[in-house]
């Protein structure tokens, strides 16, 4: 029996685990009832593990994710910098772009506005060496540059011409130790010469003691250099003290103060007056939009506005005029055959002023215009060099090395400051706004305090030709501010690209 | 020998049995339980393999105990049944069969090779599969569908994941 209850030990516990198994099943499924103990016990058993397994994955996952985001953190932190430092580089090159159109804009308009033939040129280098005022400009003698000319800012003076090559040229700076040229004072007209001191600020000497400068007064070429012209702004007076023979004058270049990128070189220079107010700051100047194109209806209607009686020049007054004389007469213009009776154009029409072509009528508000040359007297006194002697033409007379002496210009340049240096016939009206014409008739003495030297009257010597102390000739010279012809009008103000 | 008379075990080959530690016993089938519970969750893709089927058939073939088979296999079966909507007992007879039925082969062959492992993979999982179709139709009236050539490719899978997993679980074993 124990044989066989071992023989068959196996199947029977198969069977018997089998038939166990069934009646559960049979139970749940005839009584629709669950075994609940079982299930728990499962359950009790499994979910907790998962639980653990859950807060496990999820810190897992959290901790990935967590790095994997931060890794992207990283490489997006790293990108948008690039992007950033790349869009500051734009920006910076933008903004370099439109200082730079700026600038080209205050250039057009100073070279519109200005008398002088100027010719735009780039700053392209710098003279090599140490402490070097010297710079190269990308205009040279093909473009009509020559030795001695002087370079400007619509800021003020920048230097001269030291050499002119081929395709460059050389610019001495106002800064550099040998660069020399005449100035005057805007508000005391006290003239000297002012100096490069090898750094920022210049020196104005040969200004007596007995002179009055202000600190904080406006300094302006003279023109008496002949390489200036006059009324070009120099700098601001910052130390005004005084010396022992010579007041001690320090100013500031104006022409300098803003970085020089873009210059104008003087090639046929105009002398100005010195204006009353100080040069504006280099602001940016505002240019209106072109004129739209015009239309057909708009060209037609320009004539139009013409018959209106809207006369603008002396040509429309004075085509107005011949159209009164026309009707007058019963003469119509652009009839009758060759050789026919013109009309009587000097008969007296009622009403009109007797000299309506002779003397315009002045404009309501006249259009600002540019400065010309100053008049000047035909005869001046001759300038007093240094050592109080007359300046006499051409010997040569010492003048401060490697600059252009302090050359007096003729009493009649002694103008009123700010006054519009338009030379004009004398019956012409003026422009409301500008300033009466200088009339100086006679040459007159300048005033003791604006010569370095002893101021004396004495002959006419308008310019002087002596060659410079420092063995450079003048090559070229400014006219000097002598009577000159009424100056054509300022050039129209074109916005052109003035480095085309 | 021949690899012939290694597979035809007599029974000078029955103390040969495989002995484990008890938490190995208790946990490889938790786990094997928890893996089919908690896995599909985030990876459908692994719904296909029957973790617990393979513990048990790896209990029983290494154990060589068919009572014992039987016994992991109930307590298996009846651990998955409760941890599902069927009634209990349904897994709890398929493999309590299964259990028993691996440990009478693992009696008779050298159980230890892997091409033997996988065979018997695969055979006792298309064994499960179809057994627990049988018993769907006939004790809870299911209308189930055998797909076999699915369950062909499903038991080829488990087969092989199976042999990776007795590899594993040969680590576990106390070195006679």
């Amino acid at each position: 029996m124990e044989t066989l209850i071992n023989r068959y030990r196996n199947i029977s516990v198969l069977l018997l685990a089998i038939f166990a198994q069934l009646l559960l099943l049979a139970y749940q499924v005839r009584s629709s009832e669950d075994v609940p103990m079982i299930r728990v016990w499962a359950v009790s058993a499994v979910t907790p593990l998962a639980k653990v397994l859950e807060i496990v994955r999820a810190g897992t996952v959290g901790v990935v994710q967590g790095y994997i985001t931060l890794h992207d953190t990283r490489q997006d932190n790293v990108r948008m910098k690039q992007e950033l430092d790349k869009l500051k580089m734009e920006n910076h090159f933008l903004k370099s772009q439109l200082e730079t159109a700026d600038r080209t804009k205050a250039l057009v308009a100073f070279q519109a506005q200005t008398p002088s033939k100027t010719l735009a040129a780039r700053i392209i280098g710098q003279g090599a060496g140490f402490n070097s005022k010297v710079v190269f400009v990308d205009r040279g003698s093909t473009a009509g540059v020559e030795k001695g000319m002087a370079v400007v800012t619509p800021d003020g003076i920048v230097g001269k011409v030291l050499a002119a090559y081929p395709l460059v040229s050389q610019v001495m700076l106002i800064t550099d130790p040998s660069f020399a040229a005449g100035v005057i004072s805007q508000k005391h007209h006290a003239r000297g010469t002012v100096k490069g001191q090898g750094y920022a600020d210049c020196r104005v000497e040969y200004v007596q003691n007995e002179q009055k400068v202000d600190v904080g007064e406006w300094f302006y070429t003279s023109g008496d250099d002949r390489i200036f012209p006059k009324g070009f702004p120099v700098g601001v007076a910052r130390v005004v003290r005084q010396g022992q023979n010579q007041k001690d004058i320090y100013i500031e270049p104006s022409g300098l103060q803003h970085g020089l990128e873009e210059v104008l070189i003087l090639l046929e220079g105009v002398h100005q007056a010195i204006p009353d107010e100080p040069p504006p700051a280099n602001e940016p100047v505002y240019m209106t939009p072109p004129p739209p194109p015009p239309t057909p209806a708009a060209a037609g209607g320009m004539h139009d506005d013409v018959n209106k009686g809207g006369a603008q020049t002396d040509a429309d007054r004075l085509r107005e005029r011949y159209k009164q004389i026309g009707e007058a007469q019963g003469h119509v213009f652009g009839e009758g055959n060759m050789g026919s009776k013109p009309p009587d154009f000097n008969i007296k029409l009622p009403g009109a002023t007797p000299d309506a072509t002779a003397a315009p009528a002045q404009p309501k508000a006249a259009a600002p215009r540019a400065p010309a040359p100053p008049v000047q007297p035909p005869a001046a006194p001759p300038r007093p060099d240094a050592t109080g002697q007359p300046v006499q033409t051409p010997t040569a007379s010492p003048r401060p090395a490697g600059a252009a002496a302090p050359v007096q210009s003729p009493a009649g340049s002694q103008r009123p400051a700010g006054t519009a240096p338009v030379q004009m016939p004398a019956s012409s009206p003026r422009v409301t706004g500008a300033a009466p014409p200088v009339q100086t008739p006679t040459p007159s003495p300048r005033p003791a305090a604006s010569s370095p030297g002893t101021a004396s009257p004495a002959p006419a010597a308008p310019v002087t030709t002596a060659p410079r102390p420092d063995g450079s000739p003048a090559p070229r010279k400014t006219p000097a501010p002598a009577p000159t012809p009424p100056q054509a009008q300022p050039k129209p103000t074109k916005p052109v690209d003035p480095f085309l | 020998m021949t690899y012939g008379d290694r597979l035809l075990l007599g029974n000078q080959r029955e103390s040969h049995i495989s002995k484990f530690r008890a938490w190995v016993m208790l946990a490889v089938p938790l786990a094997a339980i928890l893996f089919q519970v908690y896995t599909p969750r985030f990876f459908e893709f692994l719904s296909f393999l029957e973790l617990p089927l393979l513990v048990t058939i790896y209990f029983a073939l290494m154990r060589r105990s068919p009572i014992g088979g039987l016994l992991v296999g109930m307590l298996v079966g009846l651990a998955q049944d409760s941890l599902s909507k069927n009634p209990l007992g349904m897994f709890g007879i398929v493999k309590t069969l299964v259990g028993y039925f691996a440990a009478s082969v693992g009696l008779r062959f050298d159980v230890d090779h892997p091409a033997v492992r996988l065979v018997l993979a695969y055979f006792f999982f298309f064994f499960h599969q179809f057994f627990y179709w049988v018993l769907s139709r006939a004790l809870l009236a299911q209308q189930v569908s055998f797909d076999v050539q699915r369950t062909l490719f499903l038991g080829l899978l488990n087969a092989v994941v199976g042999v990776s997993l007795f590899h594993f679980l040969d680590k576990l074993r106390l070195q006679p």
